[in-house]
């Protein structure tokens, strides 16, 4: 019950819950539950719930947080419009 | 495509200080910085610095950027309402004005100074309106002027829970109670001996359980733990409060530095994902450079001593008076281990030194 109020990733609004059961269900590296449930793929970017992520990943399986490898970077790291994103490319080179 | 010397990335108190120094040693600079003011997080820090006069004690927090741009600044170009969205490993970012201006630079070395973002616990009630990061009621009280709440509860006795806890009460905010999970105050006391005059008791060894309300944040419920960090039965408590406030650690904002290939290492003593680094701050790329919370996280007066130690390195890698430059980097090299000495400074210390191990064992 308490797992169901508390909240791991606040922009995909995943639960404690939701991320205790992909764990369980053997999804148990970040860049795996990232790609099952978009945990970390809000406008945050995972800046506030990976920290919370891999402290779940670490409990359940017995790791420690430092042999979990964070998901992977990509640009880019805030959201920016189609348009904008071709204007740039004219007319700047 | 802009071209620059030399990108420092971020305009708190560790970018400011590098774009300084490198500017003053006749580097060209571009400063981007994501908000409307530089500053970082001292546009929000009203109370007094402590430490020596060289790292501006006795100066509010928020008086200070203007102090760390004394000389070479015709040398530096500033844009603000900037971010950098990408970094690429062939020297190239892309970066965002606004919503509509985006552009390429290509800058010949960098500096990171993208400083650190708050950490946020996992209890029931955490999405409640009314829970806040300390930053957040920073931001709220001490730049806009609004109060967030009537009553708070303080979770975190670092610097940050410990100041923050005061500002409110200045305010005419109450503040119930500090919790903090470890066996002692991670603040200085001098602060923390305010709150307790005033009559705010801080708890440690004691945390936060859940947060409780309908719609918002009526009360939250805290217990003592014991020496194994779990919760002694029976001690559980509800305190009425309106505010739940996280001061609970920051983590360095590495995210660009991944992009470009910078290796990290997990250093829980600097607060997380860091980049590894040499005694003048050089990452394992070559043309990148960190400074501040970034490089691991600490006080703002050790940041602005790193921005000068990395501004003072790239502009020495580009050509700038080795001399000069060298004159520079002994100094701050030696500030920074008079700030990171004693007992205080063990954990930065054991730190650090996991890191700079990182280039030599590549």
């Amino acid at each position: 019950m308490e797992d169901r109020d508390t909240i791991i990733c606040r922009c995909e609004d995943l639960t404690r819950e939701d991320v205790r059961k992909l764990i369980e269900a053997g999804y148990t590296t970040v860049e795996e539950i990232k790609r099952i449930s978009r945990c970390g793929m809000g406008p945050c970017q995972g800046r506030t719930c990976h920290q919370l992520l891999v402290r779940e990943i670490a409990l359940l399986t017995g790791k420690d947080p430092a042999e979990i490898p964070p998901h992977k970077a990509r640009p880019p790291i805030k959201g920016i419009k189609l348009g904008t994103l071709l204007a740039g490319g004219e007319k700047h080179d | 495509m802009v071209k620059t010397q030399l990108l420092v990335v971020g305009g708190g108190p560790a970018g400011l200080a590098a774009a300084d120094t490198a500017a003053s040693l006749g580097i060209q600079v571009l400063l981007v910085d994501e908000g409307r003011s530089l500053g970082g997080q001292l546009v929000k820090q009203t109370h007094k610095f402590f430490g020596s006069g060289e790292h501006h004690a006795g100066v509010r927090g928020i008086d200070i950027p203007q102090l760390l741009l004394k000389e070479g600044q015709d040398k530096i170009t500033f844009k603000l309402n900037t971010t950098v969205i990408g970094c690429y490993q062939d020297r190239v970012l892309t970066a965002l004005t606004g919503e509509d201006e985006y552009f390429k630079i290509s800058p010949q070395a960098a500096i990171f100074a993208t400083g650190a973002s708050e950490k946020f616990l996992a209890f029931p009630g955490n999405d409640l309106p009314g829970v806040y990061g300390a930053g957040a009621v920073q931001t709220l009280m001490n730049q806009y002027g609004v109060l967030p709440g009537n009553r708070v509860l303080m979770v975190g006795a670092g610097n940050i829970g410990i100041i923050v806890s005061y500002q409110l009460l200045q305010a005419g905010v109450q503040v119930a109670a500090v919790v903090e999970a470890a066996p002692q105050i991670g603040g200085y006391l001098v602060h923390a001996s305010k709150l307790a005059r005033a009559g705010v008791p801080i708890l440690t060894r004691h945390t936060i359980l859940a947060a409780r309300g309908k719609e918002a944040v009526e009360s939250a419920v805290i217990a003592r733990l014991d020496d194994n960090w779990q919760v002694v039965p029976g001690s559980q408590q509800e305190l009425e409060v309106d505010v739940v406030c996280l001061a609970v650690g920051l983590s360095p904002v590495v995210d660009l530095l991944r992009q470009a290939g910078c290796r990290t290492r997990y250093v829980p003593e600097l607060g997380g994902d860091v980049p590894v680094r040499d005694s003048l701050l050089r990452t394992s790329q070559e043309w990148i450079y960190v400074a501040g919370d970034v490089a691991g996280v600490e006080e703002a007066s050790a940041a602005m001593v790193e921005g000068r130690l990395a501004g003072a390195a790239a502009a020495k890698q580009l050509g700038a008076d080795v001399a000069a430059a060298d004159e520079i980097i002994a100094r701050s090299q030696a500030s920074l281990k008079a700030l990171r000495g004693g007992p205080v400074g063990e954990k930065i210390r054991s730190g650090i030194a996991k890191l700079e191990g990182g280039i030599a064992n590549a």
